[in-house]
């Protein structure tokens, strides 16, 4: 009679075993579904939880639902970086995805496969407002699939306004007069020329990441043969870039710091006067407008010099998009593209601007506001030419994650140009064979 | 009944809950990373390649050099930690002032988290704002780039495991060294041995067990080791103090799922090569004494 009850214990244990793990498993159902009460439509929409994403989609909420009482809009938060592109991975594959939601375009969303999994949305209205250099940042050869978030984000060479007025520097547009300008700045003694950060090995990137609108310029095949496993990192023009990278360093032009100083430094350094030139992004700017207002004035930027030809292009990295999942049906999947319709108009634009957003825009229909920084406003000079290009990451879907690792290498002067793109293009073949594209 | 209960003690089915735990929870997952580390897979899907992440794993520069860097450091800290974890026993078994004080003091780095620890002295060894090299400007001396310097990047993470892991090895070889008999060493003294003498010739043969133990015990862990090298220098400069475990976190985290899982079966096997006839020889040295 004793080992009688055991078994039934045993079975209470499986049982209970089994319900843990099912009340932990299953709880991720309830985050799809959204309450409805009679005739309402409730839909779900899933964004970074950086504080300034979330304020501006609550502003873009609470202004939606203002146009459309009949529908309701939650917002959801997810981590940004890694953990963000786990939880759209595994959330689209199981079927939970939120009715709309926020990812990034380019590489990263050909990484999601969305003729598998997203609502193609290339017959709404809003389409024809966009510029067609963001179409391919947000399209396969099915379909287009996302509505820009924002506006772009030009990559270049952010300077000291200061600086170049006391020595009476010309902005350089070829690699030679940014070199020749370097050699001056570093004679003079008043400033460092070149501030790197490795500290934040991202930032070691973006000698070469912003030099893609020059290469573009020059060789406009460069991305469908790069993306083809027909052109590499160690051939020019993309050599050029990291030979850049190195000579900085071998010129003896860098901060003395380089290799621990972190972006906030670089910020500093560059707003106050005591580096010359920063290669990073335009948030620099932003950056300086809340940190260091009063140097406001004196900072500037230009695209990255170039090493081919005499005119330099604009690299622009393209803003996210906002996407609707295959699980988004019925009176949802209207909802959600009336939605993602209302961020592509002039109001939502509006909305975008007040955020913090300066442009310059991929929707025509946003303009670059009266009281943006002059530094931005002296990017309009490029846009205005048609000097401008899409950042690579944004035309090919093939990003080699040890990029950032190699150009704090090359950048440091720990190994060569040549063997940092070569290892980059090992990289890279890991990358495309991962995401199984032909010809790898 | 009877004769079942008289073979083994439990009947079959209580060990059901345990061996079911343990096949779901181990053995599965084990046996799946093993088939999984011959494909390329995504959350997906996955695709059958054969040995290719494994062929890609050894040509890969980066991938190698973090082996290397690997065996390095385990062999840095393990070294490290048994010369001063012996060193700090004997000290610390002596009659010295404040002996429990010190005991304490020596065991309290091991308690805290190694995420702490690495951002802590990612600070301290800042090269310009750091606290350890403005401590050396003070007295005229330049400090290095501790954790920026390529070739001191890995042994400065390592000097920093040594520090926190050591109280663990000072632990062991206490007990090591109280197991050995006052005799010996009153009998040794008496046939006019020196201090030196009677450290190499009977305390250091006698502390044998403990310092196979430690020795062990480190290797594993420097194998395995990530949280301080990840804090301090994320593999860095470039991939100058990558070890395996932070290139296998780095590769999950691009989405090269298939690579990383070939990584980490290799993590395994190097992990038990070296452990098991490590631990195999202690065991035989054990019996025989």
């Amino acid at each position: 009679m004793k080992s009688s009850n055991a078994p039934r214990r045993l079975v209470a244990l499986i049982g209970s075993v089994a319900a843990v793990m099912c009340s932990a498993a299953c709880s991720v159902g309830s985050l799809g579904t959204g309450d409805q009460a009679d005739g309402d439509t409730t839909i779900t929409y899933l964004v970074f939880n950086e504080p300034s994403t979330v304020k501006a989609s609550n502003a873009l909420i609470a202004a939606f639902e203002k146009d459309n009482p009949r529908v309701k809009v939650k917002l959801d938060t997810m981590p940004t970086g890694s953990d963000g592109d786990n939880v759209v991975k595994t959330r689209l594959s199981t079927g939970e995805m939120s009715d709309v939601f926020s990812y990034n375009s380019g590489s990263l969303l050909q990484a999601i496969r969305p003729d598998q999994y997203l609502v193609s949305l290339s017959d709404q209205s809003w389409v024809k407002d966009l510029d067609k250099s963001y179409l391919p940042a947000v399209s396969t050869a099915k379909g287009l699939y996302g509505a820009p978030t924002g506006g772009t984000t030009p990559g270049g060479v952010v300077y000291n306004k200061a600086v170049y007025a006391k020595l009476g520097l010309k902005i350089p547009k070829t690699w030679d007069q940014f070199r020749a300008n370097n050699m001056l700045i570093k004679k003079s003694g008043i400033a460092t020329p070149v501030e790197q950060t490795f500290g934040d090995a991202w930032t070691a990137q973006l000698v070469i990441l912003a030099d893609f609108a020059n290469i573009a310029a020059a060789a406009p095949q460069w991305a469908a043969d790069y993306t083809a496993n027909k052109a590499r990192n160690v051939d020019q023009p993309a050599l050029a870039a990291w030979q850049h990278l190195r000579q900085l360093h071998d010129d003896g032009l860098l901060n003395k710091d380089f290799a621990s100083a972190t972006y906030d430094k670089g910020v500093q350094a560059v707003a106050t006067g005591k580096a010359a030139h920063y290669p990073m992004l335009a948030g620099v700017i932003d950056a300086v407008r809340q940190n260091h207002p009063q140097y406001l004035k004196d900072i500037g930027m230009f695209a990255m010099p170039t090493a081919t030809g005499t005119e330099s292009h604009l690299t622009l990295f393209l803003p996210s998009g906002r996407y609707i999942p295959k699980t988004s049906t019925g009176a949802k999947l209207d909802a959600a593209k009336k939605f993602v319709a209302f961020t592509q108009t002039a109001k939502g634009c509006d909305l975008l601007v007040q955020s913090g957003s300066y442009g310059p825009f991929v929707n025509r229909l946003c303009e670059v506001p009266a009281d943006a920084p002059a530094a931005i406003k002296e990017l309009q000079i490029y846009v205005a030419a048609g000097n401008t290009g899409p950042a690579l990451e944004s035309v090919s879907p093939i990003k080699g994650p040890d990029l950032p690792q190699l150009a704090v290498e090359v950048g440091s002067g720990i190994r060569t140009a040549d063997s940092g793109a070569k290892l980059y293009d090992q990289n890279v073949k890991q990358q495309a064979q991962q995401l199984g594209l032909p010809g790898w | 009944m009877t004769s079942r209960s008289a073979r083994s003690r439990y009947p079959l089915w209580f060990l059901l809950p345990g061996g079911g735990l343990l096949v779901l929870l181990f053995v599965v997952p084990t046996a799946t990373s093993f088939y999984f580390s011959l494909t390329r897979w995504t959350l997906f899907d996955s695709t059958f390649i054969g040995l290719e992440n494994y062929v890609t794993f050894f040509q890969d520069p980066q991938l190698f050099g973090s082996f290397v860097h690997t065996l390095v450091y385990a062999v840095i800290t393990s070294v490290g930690k048994v010369v001063a974890g012996l060193a700090l026993a004997i000290l610390l078994n002596g009659r010295i002032i404040a002996r429990g004080y010190l005991r304490a003091v020596v065991f309290f780095p091991v308690l805290v988290s190694a995420v702490g620890v690495g951002i802590t002295f990612k600070v301290l060894f800042d090269p310009f704002d750091g606290l350890i090299n403005r401590a050396l400007g003070v007295v005229g001396v330049d400090g290095p780039g501790w954790l920026t310097n390529p070739d001191l990047a890995l042994a400065s993470v390592a000097m920093v495991d040594i520090w926190k892991g050591v109280g663990v090895s000072t632990l062991i070889f206490m007990a090591g060294l109280v197991a050995i008999p006052r005799d010996y060493y009153e009998s040794a003294h008496i046939d006019g041995g020196t201090d030196w003498q009677l450290f190499r010739f009977i305390t250091l043969p006698l502390v044998g067990p403990a310092t196979m133990t430690v020795v062990i015990l480190n290797v594993i862990s420097g194998l395995r080791s990530f949280e301080l090298i990840w804090t301090m220098t994320g593999g860095g400069p470039g991939f100058t103090s990558d070890v395996l475990a932070s290139v296998i976190y780095k590769k999950y985290q691009a989405g090269l799922y298939g690579l990383s899982t070939a990584g980490n079966v290799v993590m395994f096997v190097v992990v038990a090569a070296i452990t098991i006839p490590l631990y195999r020889w202690f065991r035989r040295r054990e019996v025989a004494q």
